[in-house]
């Protein structure tokens, strides 16, 4: 029974550690984990996730548009994404460590290089799906490339973008995790310095990172939702 | 901000000065060419070293292996079961694809740590975090290929007097093949790479070569556990793909 109930006692510790600073048998008495640092932890995970997505967006969404608006580089805009998924992020983050050095703005475009290739694969496969027919109407109808890619194919292709700017978010502030690696503290220190914060803190840092990713994943869906306009919902509805 | 910086910063900030001292002051006062390349600093990749050390990675790489096989098995018979269970009813099309997709977004190596108060440190927790992983890309793919098989098919199955049971296995999982192993080559390859991280739980692999020791600071050993994490993920996926092939043979008369 008692063997039974441990891993309710572990998550207990963990919750206090959140809440209430804690006695750390490491730091010569000076208190560890309570809200102030897990917020302040979180909201460094959020910035470095932030930035980094904002980066891949910048650089992956226009190229992945125009690309699949051109019809042009099939092999290689599905080769990178295929090639991204491979790319261990630990060792991404290691190698940006060691090479180039640490601190928000190595951490930032490394985070950046795992977001890319979901949003410039799917941003691409979106647009391709797009009906041509719909392309052509708009070409007719006198718009300019650039407003069919904005005003036709982009609105039409929105669930496969944001499905690839979700993927790219998740990756992101799932690496974001492992980033006081390279000396950017997220809520992985939790985590990784376990013997700092003891086990109590590893596992809050856990809950806190499972909280985080899950949040903005939310938040990213409801995005989706006001992004989709009103004649498509209709229509699947 | 907090006017404290807390200590995993100045940790961080204590090894960069060190490093810094350590590259500034000591090896440039000596002749840094009579050095073996894995003590100096600056030398991104050390061949000899490799050289020498190449036998050091076989088991990692047998035990990363064995954590990505055993992980996409497990992941992939839940899935499919899930998936034949929603194809067969429904409504649990829909809390299926959320669930799994819960579980998807929590990053793996938050997951092991949630893990780790009922199962224990070791390669149990990370084969089942990283089995769950799976669970959604595999379902999802799974779901996509049976929804793709055309109604009129399944009505010429049944007219020629095939039960359920019967269509399902003989027309429409053959037909959803190609999607069933696109989805099991992207599980796959992603478990490769995610497998490093089984390294934080104790569960072994190529992690082992990035991240422990001192191995953090030394780009050599890094590289090659990153070659050989890509070579294996496109080994996999090769077999899956060659795999795919041999079952559809239909598919490929088509193409050619």
């Amino acid at each position: 029974m008692s063997a039974a109930l441990l891993p309710l006692a572990s998550f207990g510790g963990a919750i206090e550690f959140i809440l209430e600073p804690q006695t750390s048998n490491v730091t010569g008495g000076k208190k560890v984990g309570g809200f102030e640092q897990a917020m302040e932890l979180a909201l460094k995970q959020l910035e470095v996730t932030a930035l980094a997505l904002a980066v891949a967006l910048v650089i992956a969404l226009p190229l992945g548009l125009y690309l699949g608006h051109r019809g042009k580089g099939e092999g290689v805009v599905i080769g990178f994404g295929n090639a991204g998924r491979a790319l261990p992020e630990l060792a991404l983050i290691a190698l940006v460590a060691a090479l180039i050095g640490i601190g928000l703005v190595p951490v930032t475009l490394a985070l950046a290089v795992l977001g890319i290739p979901p949003i410039l694969t799917n941003a691409y496969v979106g647009v391709r799906q797009v009906d041509p027919a719909a392309v052509d109407a708009a070409r007719g109808m006198g718009m300019s490339e650039m407003a069919i890619i904005r005003k036709v194919e982009l609105p039409l292709a929105i669930a496969t973008v944001m499905g690839g700017v979700r993927s790219a978010t998740i990756a992101i502030v799932a690496t974001a995790t492992i980033a006081p690696l390279a000396g950017v503290v997220t809520l992985g220190d939790f985590i990784i310095n376990a013997s700092i914060y003891g086990e109590d803190g590893r596992l809050a840092g856990a809950i806190l990172v499972a909280l985080l990713a899950l949040s903005l994943e939310g938040l990213l869906a409801l995005l989706q939702r006001r992004l989709t306009s009103d004649g498509l919902k209709v229509k699947t509805a | 901000m907090s006017t404290r910086p807390s200590r995993g910063l100045m940790t961080s900030v204590a090894l960069l000065a060190a490093a810094g001292d350590v590259g500034g002051d000591f090896f440039r006062e000596r002749d840094s060419g009579s050095l073996p390349c894995q003590a100096r600093p600056d030398e991104p990749f050390c061949f000899d070293w490799a050289k020498d050390n190449l036998d050091r990675f076989g088991t990692p790489t047998v035990q990363h292996l064995e954590l990505v096989v055993i992980s996409v098995v497990i992941g992939f018979a839940v899935a499919f079961a899930l998936a034949l269970f929603a194809h067969r009813r429904g409504w649990l099309r829909a809390p299926l694809l959320a669930a799994t997709g819960v579980l998807y977004t929590i990053p793996s190596i938050a997951f092991f740590f949630l893990l780790l108060p009922v199962t224990g440190l070791g390669k149990d927790t990370a084969i089942i975090a990283l089995a769950v992983y799976t669970l959604q890309i595999i379902y999802r793919n799974t779901m996509l290929g049976l929804d793709n098989v055309s109604s009129s098919v399944k009505d010429a199955a049944r007219g020629m007097g095939l039960t359920d049971r019967q269509i399902l296995w003989r027309v429409e999982l053959p037909l959803a093949t190609p999607e069933i192993i696109a989805g099991l080559r992207i599980a796959v390859v992603s478990t490769v790479a995610i497998a490093t991280l089984a390294v934080f739980i104790g569960g072994g692999g190529l992690g082992t070569q990035i991240y422990g020791g001192g191995n953090l600071t030394f780009p050599t050993s890094i590289f090659i556990s990153l070659a050989i994490v890509v070579v294996m993920a496109l080994a996999l996926d090769a077999i899956l793909l060659a795999i795919q092939r041999l079952t559809t043979p239909w598919r490929r008369a088509r193409t050619i």
